[in-house]
């Protein structure tokens, strides 16, 4: 394999709350290469986004990174100083959340807002700055860029504010990008668009990008590997083709048939039975247990990470391996 | 915007039509000047030109609409009391009130937005709950107790600032100021302090609430993310996003303080506005109540407007509001 461009190892990121210790992110690794795609999947809550702002070191108090890596090309980031951590944002690692209506600040142009990022990082004139801006929003799609950067956020629809954060994260050409979900907000036609531009842009710039999603229809579509999340830990990684033909955890089988997709027309879309649990009070052992329906005794211990070949699952009953063995 | 400052205009009118109507009525129905203004030894002659000289004999509508005539030409009447025209009395007082109650306000302002924001970023370190204690003190506790504590202190124990009066004054453009004087500011600093005392404690509240909203926000995560130092953040993100309610705040206080700063003006024997009010309402010298409820309404209206422009200088939205 490639030398990674973004090496993560055993990250754990956890909230000191009043209420306990919350688990947010719980040992999660892996690794990517330059221009490489990687889907982050799970539920509300399973520790997606913790992980993404652990990423760049934006956890906000009372949580904190307490163990494990981040490395990006080659510079350990969790033990950098704030300004150090600082001069890396934007530059070469970004970020692109949710929902763009709150991200960009509603008071000031986007031309404005624009070169405080360029500002952020490198000295330019304002004229240099406006041109470098109008160029990025043209290359993500934005027609009659220039004059567009004396206009204001509510001016724009969701779809090109959503374009707008995306040239925000990308003026400074960073190795990774990190998107948080950021075409869950708008409608299907401009998900796709904006999908796929994103995917255009990143491997036009040699950008690799963590792609947050709790939808695996999506994320198939655009990453080359996938990580499943659930309660705080990876408890399935591996090539996206590999994961979707033939998962190993219970949970991601679950995942799979649960889309729309996969189900007969006309019968109910099939579901994983339970909800999530508390991160508060996760029980012993494999936090997938109770809903599980292969769980055993052996469950009630946390099961490692076992790989094989490229790809990896933490399950003691691993599906299709069940399969062989009671055939 | 043209359209918007028109409709903000046609407003002010009305309500200073409504506003004058109210207070003509309401300081009308309030006793009887005539029985303190003319001495009870007077001669029934005496008694009845005194009331005709006054207009004091004529219907109330008829009253006022010779007084709504004057006062389009300029002439908000004479002072029962002083005999001389209200608004030179007025004027005479305005400038002590302004220049004191303006360096109170901004000084609070300043300080108090200054203070709530470190207070609001950092909430838990120990500066920010010192700062949040003092401003409870600066709620609870009453002005008149603050003001006489700070002549006790200052003034009679210390010895460092004088207890109460204006000082040396300058005369700019034919109006005595104290502030550019240093024994005039001197004597400013006693009653600015404890006038900007309760401001300066609900600014610090505004300005820590709006931090802690905005802090938690996207905007604010997405300019981390962007690499944006945290003093960028702070001036070019945080202060826009946490202005509205602090200018709204700010004028409503500035108005109310201008109107009513009586009770600081008569602790530090301040010759501003609010005694003469006060002293005004003790002998019922209507000409000079009316004309003053009007002109501090005048003053309020005038306030409002300036913020609906300021907001609309800096929030983009309200401005395509306004104009549509």
């Amino acid at each position: 394999m490639r030398e990674p461009i973004l090496s993560v190892s055993d990250l754990t990121t956890h909230f000191f709350t009043r209420a306990g210790v919350v688990k947010a992110v719980d040992g999660v690794s892996f690794d990517l290469a330059k221009g490489e795609i990687m889907g982050l999947v799970g539920e509300s809550g399973s520790g997606k986004t913790v992980t993404g702002f652990s990423l760049l070191g934006l956890v906000d108090a009372p949580g904190r990174i307490v163990k494990g890596s981040v490395k990006l090309n080659g510079t350990e980031l969790t033990t950098l100083s704030d300004p150090e951590l600082r001069a890396r944002r934007g530059h070469e690692i970004s970020m692109i959340f949710q929902d763009p209506i709150a991200t960009l600040n509603p008071m000031l142009t986007i031309g404005q807002q624009m070169r405080m990022a360029i500002d952020a990082h490198e000295w330019l004139s304002k004229r240099a700055a406006d041109a470098r801006a109008a160029e990025l929003l043209t290359q993500v799609g934005i027609p009659s860029a220039a004059a567009r950067l004396r206009g204001y956020p509510h001016e724009f629809s969701g779809g090109m504010r959503q374009r707008v954060a995306i040239a925000i994260a990308l003026l400074h050409r960073p190795a990774v990008i990190v998107a948080d979900e950021p075409t869950t907000a708008l409608d299907v036609s401009i998900q796709a668009q904006i999908l796929f531009q994103m995917r255009d842009l990143a491997a036009e710039m040699g950008t690799a990008m963590v792609w947050i999603s709790h939808d695996l229809a999506v994320v198939s579509s655009l990453a080359s590997k996938l990580a499943v999340m659930y309660a705080g830990r990876v408890v399935e990684q591996g090539p996206t083709a590999t994961l979707l033909r033939d998962p190993r955890h219970p949970y991601t089988a679950g995942l799979i048939s649960s889309l729309p997709a996969m189900s007969q027309p006309g019968m109910p879309l099939s579901q994983i039975p339970g909800t999530t649990p508390s991160l508060l009070s996760l029980p012993p052992g494999c936090p997938f247990a109770p809903r599980c329906d292969r769980a055993t005794k052996a469950c009630g211990t946390a099961p490692e990470m076992t790989m094989e070949d490229n790809r990896g699952w933490r399950c003691f009953h691993p599906v299709s391996a069940f399969k062989e063995a009671t055939v | 915007m043209l359209g918007f400052i028109i409709q903000r205009f046609l407003q002010a009118v009305a309500v200073m039509a409504v506003m004058s109507v109210i207070v003509f009525c309401g300081v009308y129905a309030i006793g009887n000047p005539i029985d303190i203004v003319i001495p009870p030894e007077a001669t029934q002659d005496i008694r009845e030109e005194a009331i005709r000289r006054l207009g004091l004999d004529r219907p109330l509508y008829e009253q006022y609409f010779i007084f709504m005539g004057n006062l389009l030409q300029g002439d908000l009447g004479r002072s029962f009391v002083y005999n001389i025209p209200v608004l030179e009395l007025i004027g005479g007082r305005l400038p002590a009130t302004l220049e004191l109650v303006l360096i109170s306000v901004i000084s609070a302002a300043v300080l108090g937005v200054s203070l709530g924001i470190y207070a609001g970023y950092r909430p838990d370190s120990w500066v920010s709950k010192t700062i949040m204690a003092i401003s409870v003190l600066g709620f609870s506790v009453p002005s008149f107790w603050v003001g006489l504590i700070l002549i006790l202190f200052f003034a009679v124990n210390l010895g460092w600032l004088p207890a109460g009066g204006r000082g040396e004054t300058v005369e700019i453009w034919g109006v005595a100021w104290s502030f550019p004087t240093l024994n005039g500011l001197s004597h400013i600093v006693l009653p600015a302090v404890n006038l900007a005392l309760f401001k300066l404690a609900m600014m610090i509240r505004l300005a820590r609430a709006g931090t802690r909203e905005i802090m938690l926000t996207d905007t604010i995560k997405f300019a981390r993310a962007a690499g944006l130092a945290e003093g960028t953040i702070l001036r070019r993100h945080l202060l826009k996003l946490i202005s509205i309610p602090i200018i709204t705040v700010f004028g409503l206080e500035l108005g109310s303080t201008l109107a009513f700063a009586v009770v600081t003006e008569t602790i530090f024997s301040w010759p501003g506005v609010g005694k003469l009010i006060i002293d005004s309402i003790g002998v019922l010298d209507r000409p000079v109540m009316v004309a003053y409820l009007i002109l501090v309404a005048f003053l309020f209206v005038t306030i409002n407007f300036v913020i609906d422009l300021v907001f609309a200088m800096i929030d983009p939205r309200l401005r395509q509001g306004a104009t549509a």
